[in-house]
């Protein structure tokens, strides 16, 4: 008898003969996300994924549950086509549900499928025959078919094998199955959503930073770094470009009005992040804008910062409430860095009365009065990069 | 390298080479338990014993009476709710001031959950408690006082001298605590000549590793153990002692005191030279709290009207110069120092604060440099202010 993890996967089904292509990326995110818990052996079979070799703990099961593509993780046995050893597979198996369970006076339910049809009984017999032995064997449970506390599946198949548990997968589609997209990073709350939404279907982030020293301390590009870290459970590797823009803040804070400041940076952030992106292979970009949340965020606002970009801007999070954001980042496990208390610390650059319906002929007017492409290209000389 | 002027010892101090060596030593060979029978035990027992005499000798008090603990949070959690717990039977007041640590105000805080009343004594623009406030708020079940000798985020120094005596004179039975954290190295402390009980000190404020501190117990003052063990630290700190952490801690008692006895006047003497710099250099600076002639030695809290204090910290950082802020701002709120608060501090002031604050380390070499960096980043600051 041995331990293994079955993998499900959902969407991935309907593929058609793309479909192995799918798989093999769910199989090598699989493979990436477990190396540092060992060499497990992982094939697919049958519409699922095996992971055998590999010690079954709630760390790998935890990690596994965070690898886009899946939707189902069973912690398994496996064992001989033989019924003596079928039954004690399914006694340790039961003693396994036993122990976590949480309550007393437990039902149960065995429900078999028999994939191999030499095998000598039927899933009906079979079903009934563990049922017994379960009964004879742990005094105190009980049947019940339809809403059991309890549920072994057993299979026959290549092997017997048998399971009780089923823990969700992340959903999604396997990272890198769809292109790659630069996530706009600012360290709040909403833009670790966002790229973790996009990740979701199966697209590789690459992230810009912009970093404002002296007016944002060092401690805040950590926490972007952070940030990025956790999001790399979920969406494999991230290369974090910190870009530095203060002189950009204050040329434009000298040079425009102070009403369109935030407009104006925002312009300068699309630009920089497209001009990364192209370079980084990324055909879109992505942003934590939610529609209404804030000045910049009016539909004027975003019309306007699209306005000097020709990718397509994804906004995830455009039709969101701010505690249904909030709700997801609890969930992916970033809100608590996100609130750490080093962003900008300086509002010298935030206008008073930003203006909340910019017009873009205003808006590209103000911006004559700084040198555009000189500002970019000296902030994109002086880029970070770190590979997380 | 770039050059590093490190003017934030009131946060931590560097561990000196001295230190680091003892250290060292003491992690290869002294690794016994000081409470084990054998010879790698006593060993270890007699460098605690060693060390607690070089600690005691600096505050002139026996060595006995020396508690080890792991830093200043925890004596002043264990002096403060210690003596409550133990004294619950005569009283159910403490007082203490606006201005302490929060170690002290928290644990304060926390008492009065459980029921204590504790009055919080005011303090006038220098940071200093009037004894005329104390004796008005002194009370027949006053059970504690605790007040700190020198003030971290201003310097101010308490007459804390005046204060225990004036206790021992007329409320025998109040125990007196002082949190002399920030003092201790840089000032003189005598607990048995000025009637204090017990008093609190920390290890990294003077050279030593972080993660070991004391608590200095006169003799015959009743405290109830925090933590139940194996009766080390006369069973009032039980744990197995942090060997290493003591041993440096030791050696840089006893280096602070040698450079005492060499220059007792060193630290302050370049404070003031260091703050007429500056206020030459940039005239519209307001020192906050005691005047920088007066105060401990040791620390310079200043604001520069329309400057913030923490673009001005990261400003400096980027010229190799490090300094605290008081208050820790954001975009959203600005949590302002509730000392800078205490002392009648404006929000301007309050915002634009930093804290500078000296070691024997420092020499006057490197921060006659300062006041031009602080100018060159004042001016660099301002051409950006919000419209």
């Amino acid at each position: 008898m041995e331990r293994l993890i079955l993998v499900r996967y959902g969407e991935i089904y309907l593929k058609g003969q793309n479909r192995p292509f799918f798989e093999k990326m769910l199989m090598n995110n699989i493979k990436k996300a477990l190396e540092p818990f060992g060499k497990p052996k992982i094939y697919k079979a049958q519409g699922r994924i095996y992971i055998e070799n590999l010690k079954v703990e709630g760390i790998v099961l935890d990690r596994l549950s965070k690898v886009f593509g899946a939707i189902g993780i069973n912690p398994a046995w496996k064992t001989d086509k033989d019924l003596e050893a079928i039954q004690a597979m399914v006694k340790a198996v039961m003693e396994d549900a036993l122990e976590k369970a949480t309550k007393e006076n437990l039902t149960f339910k065995v429900e078999s499928r028999r994939a191999d049809k030499t095998f000598p009984m039927n899933s009906m017999d079979l079903s009934r025959k563990m049922g017994g032995f379960i009964l004879k064997n742990f005094p105190g449970l009980k049947v019940d078919v339809h809403n059991p506390d309890i549920k072994i599946n057993l299979e026959i198949r290549e092997h017997a094998y048998a399971y009780h548990e089923n823990i969700p997968g992340a959903g999604g589609m396997p990272v890198g199955t769809n292109g790659k997209t630069a996530l706009l990073l600012s360290g709040g709350i909403d833009s670790p959503v966002a790229g973790w939404m996009i990740a979701k279907r199966g697209v590789r982030l690459t992230a810009v930073h912009y970093h404002s020293f002296p007016y944002t301390s060092d401690k805040a590009k950590e926490k972007v770094i952070d940030l990025c870290r956790l999001l790399t459970e979920y969406c494999g590797p991230i290369r974090l470009h910190v870009v530095p823009f203060t002189e950009i803040q204050q040329e434009l804070y000298e040079k425009c009005p102070d009403g369109l400041l935030t407009v104006l940076m925002r312009r300068f952030m699309m630009r920089i992040a497209e001009r990364i992106a192209k370079k980084e292979g990324a055909q879109a970009l992505v942003t934590g804008e939610s529609i209404g949340q804030v000045a910049s965020q009016t539909l004027e606002a975003l019309a306007s910062t699209d306005d000097v970009v020709s990718m397509p801007v994804f906004r995830p999070l455009v039709g969101l409430d701010k505690n249904e954001i909030v709700e997801i980042s609890k969930k992916i496990n970033t809100y608590e860095t996100s609130i750490l208390p080093y962003e900008d610390c300086c509002t010298v650059f935030v206008p008073r009365h930003p203006v909340t319906r910019p017009k873009l002929e205003k808006v590209r007017q103000a911006e004559n009065m700084v040198d555009v492409e000189v500002l970019i290209e000296r902030a994109l000389e002086d880029v970070e990069v770190y590979d997380l | 390298m770039k050059q590093q002027i490190y003017l934030d010892n009131a946060a931590t101090t560097q561990v000196l080479p001295e230190v680091v060596d003892e250290v060292v030593r003491c992690l290869n060979e002294d690794f016994g338990n000081p409470s084990s029978l054998h010879r790698l035990g006593l060993q270890s027992e007699r460098k605690m014993k060693q060390a607690r005499n070089m600690v005691a000798q600096l505050i002139q008090v026996p060595p006995e009476d020396i508690i080890f603990t792991s830093g200043g949070t925890e004596s002043n959690n264990l002096a403060i709710l210690g003596t409550a717990r133990a004294r619950k039977r005569y009283g159910n007041h403490c007082i203490t001031t606006e201005i302490e640590h929060p170690s002290v105000l928290n644990t304060f805080q926390y008492l009065e959950q459980e029921g204590w009343n504790v009055t919080y004594l005011p303090v006038d623009s220098r940071g200093i408690v009037s004894i005329e406030d104390l004796k008005n708020a002194m009370r027949k079940d006053t059970v504690l006082v605790s007040i700190a000798h020198v003030n971290n985020e201003i310097g101010s120094v308490q007459p804390i001298k005046e204060i225990g005596l004036y206790l021992k004179g007329n409320y025998p039975d109040t125990i007196f605590h002082t949190d002399a954290v920030q003092s201790f190295g840089r000032l003189p402390i005598r607990p048995l000549e000025w009637g204090i009980d017990l008093l609190s000190i920390s290890g990294h404020k003077i050279h030593a590793p972080k993660g070991v501190g004391a608590l200095y117990i006169k003799k015959g003052t009743l405290i109830t153990s925090l933590q139940w063990g194996g009766g080390q630290e006369l069973g009032i700190r039980n744990g197995t002692e942090n060997i290493p952490g003591i041993v440096g801690f030791g050696r840089a008692a006893q280096w602070i005191k040698e450079k005492i006895s060499e220059d007792e006047k060193y630290i302050s003497r370049m404070k003031v030279a260091l703050a007429n710099e500056i206020a030459r250099e940039i005239p519209q600076v307001v020192f906050n709290g005691p005047k920088p002639s007066d105060g401990a030695p040791h620390i310079l809290n200043l604001s520069i009207p329309g400057v913030r204090g923490e673009t001005l910290l990261h400003v400096l950082e980027s010229y190799g110069v490090y300094v605290s802020t008081g208050s820790a701002c954001s975009s959203r709120s600005i949590r302002t120092s509730h000392v800078l608060k205490a002392i009648g501090a404006s929000q301007q002031v309050a915002e634009g604060s930093i804290r500078i604050s000296l070691s024997y380390l420092n020499n006057y070499d490197e921060l006659s440099k300062v006041p031009q960096i602080l100018k060159k980043s004042v001016d660099q600051i301002k051409r950006f202010t919000r419209r």
